[in-house]
């Protein structure tokens, strides 16, 4: 049996690595990507601690989590596609339409 | 009925606020329709009670409502009716009455008309609560209202100045008194713990003497300011610059007998202060005397007339001053009734005169105001004590217990005689000077000589008849009376003096004495008419020859002992410079502190001007550069790009977690 | 035998993650992010969570890899691709990163908050079957939070049209 703080720790490496490159990527898709990274390493957590607390609800969360998942990335793509047509460019620092 | 009393003071308060409100722009000259008429109920009003207090044993206190509740002090707006105050009830609505119907045709055609009636109904109104007020602070309000009222009526004619000034200066002689009478109630209050007359009178044996004397003194000043008695007296001859029904009205029949009215309803203090009955006694005498002397020789019909309402408001006080309360009250009765007379006869000869006051130019008139003459010679008698008239009873019993009271002093009887003897005789040279004789009446005047008209002459009748009977409650037993108005009055002025009032019963020396005395006053009065005849019918130029041959004595009198003059010598003019140099002060110390203190303000706000310009405006465009300075810095912040964003979140989150795993 | 296949398909796990983050190629990175989420459903079935590990494969795997593949395609990827794929907050982000999980794991080391046990023990999983029970759960309790969810897709599926459709008349 592999303790829960194994898969703990994996989640929390998955979900920093997701982190890392969604702060240091340009490519609006690849930063979709590493969210992608990021939501998997929630669902290792909460399947891990499904398991250990014998209650099904965690394993209900992740299927929540992975439809969220589907519809962030579709709604995600199309802004993206929209994007690069008004722009021409899938680089976030090149848009700052945010800025004062 | 006694429990409708309260009637009696709304009808005339209620003329007021109509007249008062509507008077000028909608009531105009029919103002008197609601004025004589609410004085007629109330008088009507006053008649059932009189009833009922006198032959029914009614009576009592009548609480309205809870008026002051303070700490320990508790006042009420109530009424008390017994038979003192039924009695001045009676007076008060019947004389006002009358005079309010004389007073219509008096004032026909004036251009206050309704304004008079306003304040004669606040007078009313006023006067009924003095003599209704079942406490001192009640009766206090009318002893202002009163006041107020009495300075409005002597400025009715506000501008002639010499009615304005005598306004004035009956308010402020007046407020001499007030301030007396209100120190007395302070006094009260502070012994006596209340200020109703039930437990005032109830716990009056419980003072001191001293307390007692200060107190009463204290409430006899104020008797003093308001009854014109000396020093006090100055503002009643001039408060002859009125209308002559208020002459009649307040200032012989009614107002300033509450004074009077006040000392008998306070008997019960006064009897525990021996020095302040002799001080009472004293003073009414002097008073009785000086203004009687004075009016030897005044030539004005009014002042005539003032002067003796001033000596016979002194006879009044004697008679306090001797403990003879009820005598007291029993001339202030008969002296309402015939005083009144005489200025509403003297206003009908004036009113005939077209405003003539002078009595060196009348004389005659006899045969021109027949109703008039007939009156006033009623009044005359009256006042001059010859009886059977109203006021030889009343006089000579005050005469009588001053000499036999054992408060009494033949010093005492011998000015009142001697006063009585100058009243009888200025009187009847008033009557002489005026109604017989030569005409010295001027052309002018002579064309428009008539008779009043009847709503002027009906109120002297009904009061020549009251001058008459008016005395015949009073009759002594000596004379085989029994002296109805005594035992009416014991309830209330207690049987202080009554030993002697009652005749030949206790202690005075015999019946002979009274009956000496009683032959001896009306000797006196005779003597006085017959002097003045002399003088003046019989040999006119004698009073000429006197005043050569005693010239002093002359001015003096004329003068009227130059008391105004000592009093704008010692107090007036003294006070004019006080407030002169206090003006002074004001204008250089003061006002220069004032307009120092602009300087001061105007310097400071110009510097605080100048630093608000730099300074203060400086202070805030520096906070707006500084602000716009670190937006302008820290807006490099505010990039636009969401990983920026991002990044600064999870370094938000990295210090949260170390902060949480530190702690 | 557990931990062996666990630190097995953990440390592809990790290495594909980090490939994916790594790879300058969008297309690259892609095919690394379903290999990640391959071997993390290898973990999932590790943990009893067979039904989860299905849907991983079908939704990420297939459908929205293959929707992120369409985009990459849809766009001219070219010009992207020559410029410098680093953000210049590269190295604070580098470094954060560390720090952050060391506080992770820290937290983790702690040990586990107290707790009761639910009633899907892992024999009770195993005797009714992890896709049966997980299907009771689901549309009993779970029933509400489910229709959301389906609405939620909906929303996204008509946002997603909307936004990427080209605009008419243009």
């Amino acid at each position: 049996m592999v303790p829960i703080t194994y898969y703990l720790w994996l989640g929390a490496i998955l979900f920093m690595i997701g982190a890392v490159g969604v702060l240091t990527r340009r490519n609006a898709i690849i930063i979709l990507m590493c969210i992608e990274l990021m939501l998997n390493g929630v669902n290792v957590t909460l399947i891990a601690f499904a398991q250990r607390l014998a209650d099904l609800g965690g394993q209900v969360f992740a299927i929540f989590v992975i439809t969220v998942a589907a519809g962030e990335a579709a709604v995600g793509l199309a802004i993206i596609i929209s994007l690069f047509r008004n722009r021409s460019t899938l680089n976030v620092d090149e848009i700052n339409l945010l800025k004062w | 009925m006694s429990q409708y009393v309260w009637l009696i003071p709304l009808f005339p308060i209620l003329a007021v606020l109509i007249n008062g409100l509507f008077g000028r722009k909608y009531i105009r000259d029919k103002a008197h329709y609601l004025a004589v008429g609410s004085v007629g109920l109330s008088l009507l009003v006053a008649i059932g009670i009189f009833i009922e207090v006198a032959f029914l044993g009614g009576g009592g206190d009548y609480i309205l409502y809870p008026w002051i509740f303070s700490g320990q002090l508790s006042v009420n707006v109530g009424f008390l009716v017994d038979p003192l105050s039924a009695i001045m009830l009676m007076v008060v609505c019947g004389v006002g009455f009358l005079i309010h119907v004389y007073s219509v045709g008096y004032m026909h055609g004036d251009g206050g008309y309704y304004r008079f009636f306003t304040y004669l109904n606040l007078f009313m109104f006023s006067m009924l609560i003095l003599v209704l007020g079942d406490n001192y602070l009640v009766m206090f309000v009318g002893w202002e209202g009163v006041g107020l009222c009495s300075y409005l009526l002597i400025g009715f004619w506000f501008e002639k100045r010499s009615a304005a000034d005598a306004g004035k200066k009956a308010f402020i002689v007046n407020r001499i008194g007030d301030a007396g009478f209100l120190l007395g109630i302070f006094l009260i209050f502070a012994h006596l713990g209340g200020l109703d007359y039930h437990t005032v009178f109830a716990n009056a044996h419980n003072l001191s003497t001293g307390v007692a004397t200060a107190i009463t003194l204290c409430l006899f000043l104020g008797a003093m300011g308001k009854s014109a008695q000396l020093p006090l007296y100055v503002w009643l001859p001039d408060a002859m610059e009125g209308p002559t029904p208020v002459s009649a009205l307040i200032h012989a029949a009614t107002m300033v007998t509450a004074g009077v009215y006040m000392v008998a309803r306070s008997n019960a203090l006064f009897m525990m202060a021996p020095v302040s009955m002799a001080t009472v006694a004293l003073v009414g005498a002097a008073t009785a005397i000086f203004a009687a002397s004075i009016g030897l020789v005044q030539n004005d019909i009014k002042r005539v007339l003032a002067y003796s309402t001033v000596s016979q408001l002194g006879y009044m006080f004697l008679a306090c001053g001797v403990g003879a309360f009820a005598a007291g009250i029993f001339h202030l009765m008969t002296h309402a009734f015939f005083k009144a007379l005489l200025f509403l006869g003297s206003g009908s000869v004036i009113h005939g005169m077209s405003g003539e006051q002078d009595m060196r130019k009348m004389g005659g008139l006899r045969r021109h105001m027949p109703i008039t003459f007939l009156t006033f010679a009623v009044a005359t008698i009256a006042i001059a004590g010859i009886p059977p008239f109203a006021g030889f009873f009343s006089k000579d019993e005050i005469l009588w217990q001053a000499f036999s009271s054992p408060h009494g002093h033949i010093g005492l009887w011998l000015i009142g005689a001697v006063a009585a003897g100058m009243t009888a005789f200025y009187m009847s040279r008033l009557v002489f000077m005026t109604f017989f004789g030569e005409s010295r009446v001027d052309e002018h005047a002579a064309h428009h000589l008539h008779e009043s008209p009847r709503n002027m002459t009906v109120p002297l009748s009904i009061l020549a008849v009251l001058s008459v009977v008016g005395g015949w409650v009073g009759i002594p037993q000596a004379l085989g009376g029994s002296n109805r108005i005594h035992a009416f009055l014991a309830p209330v002025l207690g049987g202080h003096g009554e030993a002697a009032a009652h005749g030949a019963v206790v202690h005075h020396p015999s019946a002979v004495a009274e009956y000496g005395l009683m032959l001896l006053s009306v000797a006196i009065a005779l003597g006085g008419i017959g002097l003045a005849y002399q003088m003046y019918l019989r040999r006119p130029e004698l009073p000429a020859r006197l005043a050569q041959r005693f010239p002093g004595v002359y001015a003096a009198l004329s003068n009227k002992y130059w008391v105004d003059e000592v009093y704008l010598y010692f107090i007036v003019n003294p006070i004019k410079r006080l407030t002169r140099s206090l003006w002074k002060f004001d204008a250089n110390l003061v006002d220069g502190a004032v307009n120092g203190a602009g300087w001061l303000t105007l310097w400071n706000s110009f510097t605080s001007g100048r630093f608000d310009l730099s300074a203060v405006d400086g202070a805030v465009n520096g906070v707006g550069t500084l602000i716009t300075a670190g937006g302008k810095a820290f807006r490099r912040l505010h990039t636009g790009l969401v990983q920026n964003y991002a990044l600064a979140m999870f370094l938000g989150i990295f210090v949260l977690v170390s902060i949480y795993w530190l702690s | 035998m557990d931990l062996g296949f666990f630190l097995l398909f953990a440390g592809l796990a990790v290495f594909s993650a980090l490939m994916v983050v790594t790879q300058k190629d969008v297309v690259h990175s892609a095919l690394f992010l379903v290999s990640t989420l391959f071997w993390v459903a290898s973990l999932y079935v590790l943990l009893q969570a067979e039904f989860l590990a299905a849907v991983q494969v079908l939704v990420y795997a297939g459908a929205i890899m293959v929707l992120i593949l369409f985009t990459v395609l849809l766009i001219q990827m070219e010009e992207v691709q020559k410029t410098n794929p680093w953000h210049r907050q590269w190295p604070l982000a580098l470094l954060l990163g560390p720090f952050l999980l060391l506080e992770i794991v820290l937290i983790v080391r702690r040990g586990l908050f107290p707790f009761q046990l639910g009633e899907f023990t892992s024999d009770k999983l195993a005797a009714v079957g992890n896709t049966e029970a997980f299907g009771q759960i689901l549309f009993t309790r779970y029933f509400f939070p489910f229709e959301v969810a389906s609405v939620l897709l909906l929303a996204a599926m008509i946002g997603a049209i909307v936004l990427a459709k080209k605009e008419l008349g243009k």
